[in-house]
C-alpha cells in the first residue's frame, strides 16, 4: 500500500494558500473535571485540508467541536488556552459563537437533515441570516446542491422531505446545507463511516473541489481515506484512560504514512492498535 | 370468535416449526437434542403466551364494550328528541327553554365553542410555551421544578379549580370589570389553566422525540436557539403539538364542574365576556336532577352531541397522525 500511497501523495508539492487558518496554542480542553485534551498547539493550513486520526475516545471530535464552540452547548465544558480564526482569538470578548458557526460549519457522522424538503433543508441557512427572496434562494439551492455532488439525483425532487432520501444523499445534502452559508471552513466529523461507498466516492471528490475555496478539517478512522483526502494529517492519543490525549504526531500526510517520527504513530497507521 | 381463529392459527405453528428445524438438526446429532428442548420449551411459553394474550384481549374488550355501552344508552336514551324536535331544529334552534318546550340547542354549542376557544387561545401558547421552556431551555434544577408543578396541575380535581374560580377569580373580575364576575372571562382563565398540563407534557414528549442531531445541524450553521426552536423543533414537532391541542381542546369542551361553578349558568348566548351562560355540559348538571320528559330526552340528545363532538376530535388526531407519517 505504501509505495503507490508514497507516489499519490508526493505531487502535492505546495498545498493551500500557504498560511494557517486557525491557529491553536497550548489548548486544554476540559468536559468538567475531566481533562479530555491536553497541550495542542497546530496549525491548520488555509485551503487545504487536514485530517485528525487516532484510536476511539482520543478526543478528535472533542478537538473538532473546540474550533466552532459546538462544546459551548454541552454544560460544564471548558477551554484553556488558544484558538485564533484568522488570527483573532475566537474566545475572546464579544465574539458570538453563533457568527463564528456560520464561518465554521459542521457536518456530522450521522446525516442529519430537518425534517422538511430538500429545498427547504438548503435554504435554512440563507433564511436564518435574512434571505427572502425566492429567485436568490432558488440560486443558492442549486449552486449548493451542484457542489455537494447532489443535484442531479435531486433536482426534479426539491420539495420532497429530505428524510425521504438515502443515507449517502442524506449526508450530501447536509454538505449542501452547510455550504448554502458560505462557510469558510468545513468541519467533518467522520462523514463517511454511515454511508454508501458511491456516496463516500462523491463526498471524497466534492472535498477536493471545495478546498480552493474552502478549508477542510475531517476526522476520520479510515487510514486509506486520510492518504487519499488529506494534505496534513494529525494524530491524536490518548495513553492512558482518565489521562487527557495529545497531539502526537502532525505532519504533512505524505511525510506521515510514509515516515512517521514517532513509533505510536508508526504502531497505529499500520494497525498495530486501536 | 375471532379469537378461535387465531389460537388455531398458533396451534399450528409450533408444529410448522417443528418440522422443519429437525430435518435441519438431523446431520448434526450434538445439536439435534438441544433443538428438541428448545421446542418443548416453545410449547410450555406458547400456552402461557396465549393466556396472556387473551388476558390482555379481554382488557382491551372491557374498553371497547364501556364505550360502545355508554353510546348505546345514551343514543337510545336521546335518540327521541331528533323524531320530536327534528334534528335541525335542535342543533339549530335559538332557543333553550325546555320547560316552554323548546329544545334549541343552538347557544349551547356556540358557549361551549367560545369557552372552549378562549381556553385555547390563553392557554396554548402558555403551555406550548412551558413545553419549550422544559425541553429546549430550562436548566436541569429549573426543569425539576416546573415539571412536578405542571404533573400537579393534572391532578387537580376539577371541582377545586372550580372553587378557586368561584372565591378567588371571580370577585376579582367583579371587581375589575363590574358585574357578578359570573362569565366567559372567568371560565377561559380557569380552562386556560386546566388544559396547561394536558397541551404541555404531550408538547414536551413531541420535543423531546426530535432527535438531538438536528438540534447539534441548527446550531452548527450560525442559528440562535430562537432560531433553533421556532424554525426547526416546533415544525418537526408539529404533529404531537396538533394532537396535543386536539386533545387540550377536547379537555376544555369537556369540562364541566369547573365551569358550573364560575359560569353562571344562564340559557343564551352572552352579550360580553362578564354575563352568565350555559353550555353543553353545565347544562347537563343543572337540569338533569329535576328534567323529566323531552327535557330528560333532550339531555341525552345533548350528550350524543358531546360524544360526537368526542369522536370527532380523535377522528382528527388518528388523520393528522398518518398524514404527518407519510409526509414523514
Ligand atoms: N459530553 C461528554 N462528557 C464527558 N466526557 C465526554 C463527552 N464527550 C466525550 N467525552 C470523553 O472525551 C473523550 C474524547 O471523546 P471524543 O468523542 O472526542 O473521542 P473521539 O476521538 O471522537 O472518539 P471516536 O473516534 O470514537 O469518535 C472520551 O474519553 C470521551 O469519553
Ligand atoms: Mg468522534
Amino acid at each position: 500500500m505504501s509505495e503507490r500511497l508514497a507516489s499519490l501523495l508526493q505531487d502535492q508539492a505546495s498545498v493551500g494558500s500557504g498560511r494557517d487558518k486557525f491557529e491553536v496554542k497550548k489548548l486544554d480542553f476540559f468536559y468538567d473535571k475531566f481533562n479530555a485534551l491536553t497541550d495542542i498547539t497546530v496549525g491548520i493550513a488555509e485551503h487545504a485540508v487536514t485530517a485528525f486520526i487516532g484510536p476511539s475516545g482520543c478526543g478528535k471530535s472533542t478537538f473538532l467541536r473546540c474550533l466552532n464552540r459546538m462544546n459551548d452547548l454541552i454544560p460544564g465544558t471548558r477551554v484553556e488556552g488558544q484558538i485564533l480564526l484568522d488570527g483573532q482569538e475566537i474566545h475572546g470578548p464579544g465574539v458570538d459563537p453563533v457568527d463564528l458557526r456560520r464561518r465554521v460549519g459542521m457536518i456530522f457522522q450521522q446525516p442529519n437533515p430537518f425534517p422538511m424538503s430538500i429545498y427547504d433543508n438548503v435554504a435554512y441557512g440563507p433564511r436564518l441570516h435574512g434571505m427572502r427572496k425566492k429567485s436568490e434562494l432558488d440560486g443558492i439551492v442549486e449552486e449548493s446542491l451542484k457542489r455537494a455532488n447532489l443535484w442531479k439525483e435531486v433536482k426534479d425532487i426539491l420539495g420532497r422531505g429530505g428524510l425521504t432520501l438515502s443515507g449517502g444523499q442524506q449526508q450530501r445534502l447536509c454538505i449542501a446545507r452547510v455550504l448554502a452559508v458560505e462557510p469558510d471552513v468545513l468541519l467533518m466529523d467522520e462523514p463517511c463511516s454511515a454511508i454508501d461507498p458511491t456516496s463516500v466516492q462523491k463526498v471524497e471528490d466534492l472535498m477536493a473541489e471545495l478546498k480552493d475555496r474552502i478549508t477542510i478539517v475531517i476526522v476520520t478512522h479510515n487510514m486509506q481515506q486520510a492518504a487519499r483526502v488529506s494534505d496534513f494529517t494529525a494524530f491524536f492519543l490518548q495513553e492512558m484512560a482518565g489521562e487527557p490525549a495529545h497531539l502526537i504526531e502532525f505532519e504533512r500526510t505524505a511525510a506521515l504514512f510514509t515516515s512517521p517520527k514517532d513509533k505510536r504513530t508508526e504502531d497505529y497507521i499500520t494497525g498495530r492498535f486501536g | 370468535m375471532a379469537n378461535d381463529a387465531d389460537l388455531t392459527g398458533h396451534d399450528a405453528a409450533p408444529e410448522m416449526c417443528a418440522d422443519p428445524s429437525s430435518a435441519a438438526a438431523a446431520p448434526q446429532p450434538p445439536k439435534h437434542s438441544a433443538r428438541r428442548a428448545l421446542t418443548k420449551i416453545t410449547r410450555g411459553t406458547y400456552l402461557k403466551e396465549a393466556a396472556l394474550k387473551n388476558l390482555f384481549l379481554l382488557c382491551a374488550f372491557v374498553a371497547v364494550a364501556g364505550v360502545a355501552l355508554i353510546f348505546i344508552f345514551v343514543g337510545i336514551k336521546g335518540w327521541p328528541i331528533f323524531g320530536k324536535v327534528g334534528i335541525f331544529d335542535f342543533l339549530g334552534g335559538a332557543t333553550w327553554f325546555p320547560t316552554k318546550g323548546h329544545f334549541g340547542i343552538l347557544p349551547l354549542i356556540i358557549n361551549s365553542l367560545l369557552a372552549m376557544t378562549g381556553a385555547l387561545v390563553l392557554g396554548g401558547p402558555l403551555a406550548v410555551g412551558t413545553a419549550v421552556f422544559l425541553s429546549e431551555v430550562a436548566s436541569p434544577r429549573a426543569r425539576a421544578l416546573v415539571r412536578p408543578a405542571v404533573e400537579l396541575l393534572a391532578g387537580i380535581p376539577s371541582v377545586v379549580y372550580g372553587f378557586f374560580g368561584l372565591v378567588l377569580l371571580r370577585p376579582i373580575i367583579a371587581d375589575l370589570f363590574g358585574g357578578l364576575g359570573f362569565g366567559l372571562l372567568t371560565v377561559w382563565l380557569i380552562l386556560a389553566v386546566m388544559i396547561v398540563p394536558t397541551i404541555a407534557t404531550l408538547t414536551e414528549d413531541a420535543l423531546n422525540s426530535v432527535p438531538e442531531g438536528i438540534r447539534e445541524a441548527s446550531y452548527s450553521m450560525g442559528a440562535t436557539k430562537w432560531q433553533t426552536i421556532w424554525r426547526v423543533l416546533l415544525p418537526a414537532a408539529k404533529i404531537g403539538i396538533i394532537d396535543a391541542i386536539i386533545l387540550g381542546m377536547g379537555r376544555a369542551i369537556g369540562e364541566t364542574m369547573a365551569v358550573v361553578m364560575v359560569a353562571g349558568n344562564a340559557s343564551v348566548i352572552p352579550a360580553d365576556v362578564l354575563k352568565p351562560f350555559l353550555t353543553l355540559t353545565t347544562v347537563i348538571v343543572m337540569d338533569m336532577p329535576y328534567a323529566s320528559g323531552d327535557h330528560r330526552t333532550a339531555l341525552f340528545g345533548v350528550a350524543i352531541i358531546l360524544f360526537v363532538i368526542s369522536m370527532i376530535f380523535v377522528a382528527a388526531i388518528r388523520v393528522i397522525s398518518r398524514f404527518g407519517k407519510r409526509v414523514g
